[in-house]
């Protein structure tokens, strides 16, 4: 099958002031050679910790970046580059963003309004009544303002206006953080279903445990670094991962022993040369450290960044082909 | 070369002008009061740029003069009206609600007459002259600068690491001076410099009203006021380059506070 | 509707509680002035040819020996009554001259409020939107002139330009010269007011304009700008649809608070154009010592800026769903 969604090899940086005092500008890479493959019917879920610029990410896609940050590499979208003209053409329509919370709608319009684009036609009327019927919200929602509702309503609501006119790719960006259980649940399932329905779904989020109910594949962010790919599958036996961070990852998931990783995460960018988790793997020696680069090993079906790891003889003429390999359907 | 290395050139320059106006100013004193009537109501010319008065005044050193005395009067009423502020604000965040109340009294009372009026009452009461503009304007600047400074203090002291600092035993001076003081001075040395404007315009202001500075001192508001006399008959130098001057040093301090604030303010610094 | 009632009832109790305090402090200051108000109006000389019994006479007309603390429980007990006493200088009631002075100021006022309002705003987005390119410095630059430019040198300015050089406009007072004010027409009044009302618009354009932008910045810096960015708005449907929106609310604030402003820039215009309004009376009243008009000036123009700070609050509560719903609820 045609990959909805190709990223190779891209990075995001932002232009920043050196300090409060400083004279000097530096460039912040937050996000470093990232390669992604995501087909339709799929969930992608990118996991990586708070505030390692994952949002950044889903704006790079999107082209809606801000304006002191630059984004190289090349992303195909159903197998031509999404330049910025395309992009502009097909956000909100094919590809659509759902955000984290409330602060992303207009505080002043009422949900309908917003729903609609502005549009007062009776169709588009119809279809927004619908979007919020499919998620359990009643018509009265339309005629509420965004402090009206709460935290939960809220995501359903953002869900429903991404996905009034039905898109080929969603990306979900942290859309459960502050619901209960339930609640997550519940959007969860509604991503799933999207997924199902033929679209494929990208989800950003910190939680590693809710994003394997439903993803397919998963990919894992270190310190604006993608360091494994792997299929969800891969997470029911830590012998199966293949990154030490993947492992220590799986070790602190409240099933599995909630042990705490040693060490904290480097900020993007800040690593010069080597393998980000140094400082904070078990497993390392002293090429780990001088490596310039490291480039992905392909291992079991996904992907590592790893000099630890032995890459599969028989893969190994796949490096410039299809990252995603591994996925039959 | 980027836009902060920018701002420091741009800084040391606009610092440098102004102190040379102010020095030069003060050595013209004497020069711009001679009057001399072979030369009354001359346009300007190279040997007078400002042209001459009907005295035979040298409206160039007039306004030099008049400019030295505006800086210095609105440095003046500036760090007063900063220190004033300054106390009244830091008594309002830390003395209680009640002195709170009173406080936040007094400022809406100031801000509820308009300031030129209030300018104009001070000054009255101080018997006009010197005197009546620098008390006048020292005292009805202080308001939204007192706020700042009581809302920084306010916030700062609801801050997490305040109150861990307070409940660990850390002395009240040793709070103030670690943490209090690093974050309510950048704001308040801007607020400082982004008075300078509001002071000199104000004072020229009150004085062209003549309840400022008295006629014979070398005051732009004064020379503006007597041009208006001669304006019908076409002496338009008399008017024309006292004010732009006056624009220009304003001007300058405007972009000095400007050039601080974004300075001080990293959010800004992307802009 | 009790909620409200209550709201309204603090803000009047406020009101009064602020238009006393400015009146004693106003009263305060000019009691203590140095200043002797029969050596300012009737002159040293003329003081000294006088008999004592005039000077008497004269003294208690001044107010000049009476106890500030008696002449002030004075005034108040008369404002009791609606009486804001008479004028020293223009022996008429003060209520008379001021009606007449607003009368005369209103409309340039007004004028001039509603313009720069709509014009500082229209700046403000558009600078805003433009941030950082061609338009946006062009509006920067612009209000940095104008609000280091004193309002006075600004007109005196737009007299020599359009009254000296061009002649299209008088040079001052609100009505020709030695004519009938029944005999003077409307187009007359308003040809007097450009000019003073142009220099109130200019100058009020400022700061209205530089505050709108940094609205206008952060609003469109929002994630809900970000969402509709994504959701593939067009960048004028942003503008209008959201970035209005959220604009108009500071705008309000910034509108009424602006009239403390435009009123003290009247004063200034007036006394240039020598244009009969309120601001003029009180530079005439400062001048001449002449207590209870400057008084009666400073106590209306504070209820006049206290009152649009209320309608601000009022109109918020209007436009704003979180106040408006919010309220509603509770």
């Amino acid at each position: 099958m045609e990959p909805i969604l190709q990223i190779q090899h891209v990075s995001i940086d932002f232009t920043q002031y050196e300090s409060r005092k400083g004279t000097s500008r530096r460039c912040l890479q937050v996000i470093r050679d990232l390669s992604l493959t995501l087909y339709p019917g799929q969930v992608m879920a990118v996991v990586g910790a708070s505030g390692s610029g994952k949002s950044l990410l889903a704006h790079g896609i999107l082209h809606i970046l801000p304006y002191n940050s630059h984004m190289r590499g090349e992303i195909l979208y159903n197998g031509e580059p999404l330049t910025k003209e395309r992009a502009k053409r097909l956000r909100g329509r094919e590809i659509v963003l759902i955000p984290q919370g409330v602060t992303y709608l207009d505080p002043l319009m009422k949900v309908g309004a917003q729903i609609r684009k502005g549009r007062r036609d009776e169709a588009s009327r119809r279809m927004s009544r619908e979007a919020l019927g499919r998620y359990g919200l009643s018509p009265d929602t339309e005629d509420l303002y965004p402090f009206e509702l709460s935290g939960g309503m809220a995501r359903r609501v953002l869900i429903a206006a991404a996905t009034v006119e039905k898109p080929r790719f969603v990306i979900a960006d942290e859309p459960t953080p502050g619901l209960d259980t339930v609640s997550a649940g519940r959007i969860l399932a509604h991503l799933r279903e999207i997924a199902d329905a033929g679209a494929g779904v990208l989800l950003i989020t910190h939680d590693l445990e809710l994003a394997l109910r439903i993803a397919d594949r998963v990919a894992v962010f270190y310190a604006g670094e993608t360091i494994e790919d792997a299929a969800a599958s891969d997470f029911a036996d830590p012998s199966l991962l293949r990154h030490p961070f993947t492992k220590a990852l799986w070790h602190a998931m409240p099933g599995h022993g909630f042990r705490t990783i040693a060490g904290a995460q480097p900020y993007p960018g800040t690593a010069e040369r080597g393998c980000p988790f140094v400082s904070s793997c078990v497993d390392c020696v002293d090429k780990c450290r001088e490596a310039e680069e490291i480039a992905p090993r392909y291992v079991r079906g996904g992907w590592v960044r790893c000099l630890r790891v032995q890459q599969d003889t028989t893969e190994a003429g796949t490096e410039n082909g299809d990252l995603g390999e591994g996925m039959e359907e | 070369m980027n836009g902060r290395k920018g701002t420091l050139i741009f800084w040391g320059v606009a610092s440098l002008i102004l102190f040379c106006l102010v020095v030069i100013g003060l050595f013209v004193e004497e020069a711009a009061t001679v009057t001399d009537f072979s030369r009354t109501n001359l346009p300007p010319s190279l040997q007078y740029p400002f042209g001459t008065d009907w005295m035979g005044r040298d409206m160039f050193q007039r306004t030099l003069a008049g400019l030295s005395l505006s800086i210095r009067i609105g440095l003046l009423t500036a760090a007063v009206s900063a220190a004033v502020a300054f106390v009244l604000g830091l008594c309002a965040a830390t003395l209680g609600s009640r002195v709170d109340a009173c406080i936040s009294w007094c400022i809406d009372w100031v801000m509820g007459i308009p300031h030129i009026l209030l300018v104009m009452l001070i000054s009255i009461a101080c018997g006009r002259g010197f005197t009546g503009v620098v008390v006048g304007v020292a005292l009805s600047h202080w308001t939204s600068l007192a706020r700042l400074v009581r809302g920084e203090i306010l916030q700062l002291r609801q801050a997490p690491y305040m109150l861990a600092a307070e409940k660990l035993g850390v002395s009240r001076l040793k709070q103030a001076g670690r943490h209090v003081m690093p974050h309510v001075l950048p704001q308040f040395i801007t607020g400082l410099v982004l008075l300078f404007p509001h002071a000199i315009l104000h004072e020229a202001s009150v004085t062209f009203l003549g309840f400022g500075l008295s006629s014979e001192q070398p005051a732009i508001g004064v020379i503006l006021s007597e041009s208006m006399r001669y304006l019908t008959t076409g002496k338009w130098w008399l008017a024309l380059f006292p004010g732009l001057s006056l624009v220009f040093v304003v001007v300058l301090f405007s972009l000095l506070g400007d050039g601080l604030r974004r300075w001080l303010d990293p959010a800004s610094a992307h802009r | 509707m009790r909620h409200r009632l209550r709201f309204f009832l603090r803000k009047l109790l406020r009101m009064i509680l602020l238009l006393l305090g400015v009146s004693a402090i106003t009263f305060a200051l000019m009691c203590a002035s140095p200043l002797d108000p029969l050596q300012t109006n009737v002159g040293q000389v003329a003081l000294g040819s006088m008999s004592q019994e005039q000077v008497e006479k004269l003294e208690a007309y001044w107010g000049v020996n009476t106890p500030p603390a008696e002449r002030y429980m004075g005034w108040l007990s008369g404002v009791a009554r609606g009486d804001f006493g008479m004028s020293l200088l223009y022996r008429q009631p003060v209520l008379t001259i001021i009606g007449q002075r607003l009368g005369n100021s209103v409309w340039v006022l007004g004028f001039a409020w509603l313009f720069s309002g709509a014009l500082g705003l229209l700046l403000g987005v558009l600078a805003g939107v433009y941030r950082g390119r061609l338009p946006d410095r062009c509006i920067r630059w612009y209000c940095l002139l104008i609000s280091s430019t004193p309002a006075f040198w600004l007109a005196l300015l737009l007299l020599l330009v359009f009254s000296v050089w061009l002649g299209w406009l008088p040079i001052g007072l609100s009505v020709p010269v030695g004519m009938e004010t029944s005999a003077v027409s409307f187009l007359d009044r308003v040809r007097h007011a450009v000019l003073p009302a142009l220099t109130l618009s200019i100058t009020g354009v400022a700061n209205i304009a530089m505050h709108t932008r940094e609205k206008m910045i952060d609003v469109l810096e929002s994630d809900a700008i970000l969402f509709a960015k994504a959701r593939g708005e067009s960048g004028i449907s942003i503008i209008l649809r959201h970035g209005l929106r959220n604009v108009a609310l500071p705008a309000i604030t910034l509108q009424f608070a602006s009239i403390s402003e435009i009123i003290g820039g009247s004063v200034l215009a007036e006394q240039v154009f020598s244009y009969p309004g309120l601001g003029q009376a009180a530079v005439t009243a400062g001048l001449g010592s002449d207590l209870p008009l400057l008084l009666g000036i400073t106590v209306i123009t504070a209820a006049i800026v206290f009152m649009g700070n209320l309608a601000a609050d009022l109109l918020y509560g209007v436009v704003d769903p979180r106040i408006r719903r919010g309220r509603a609820k509770s």
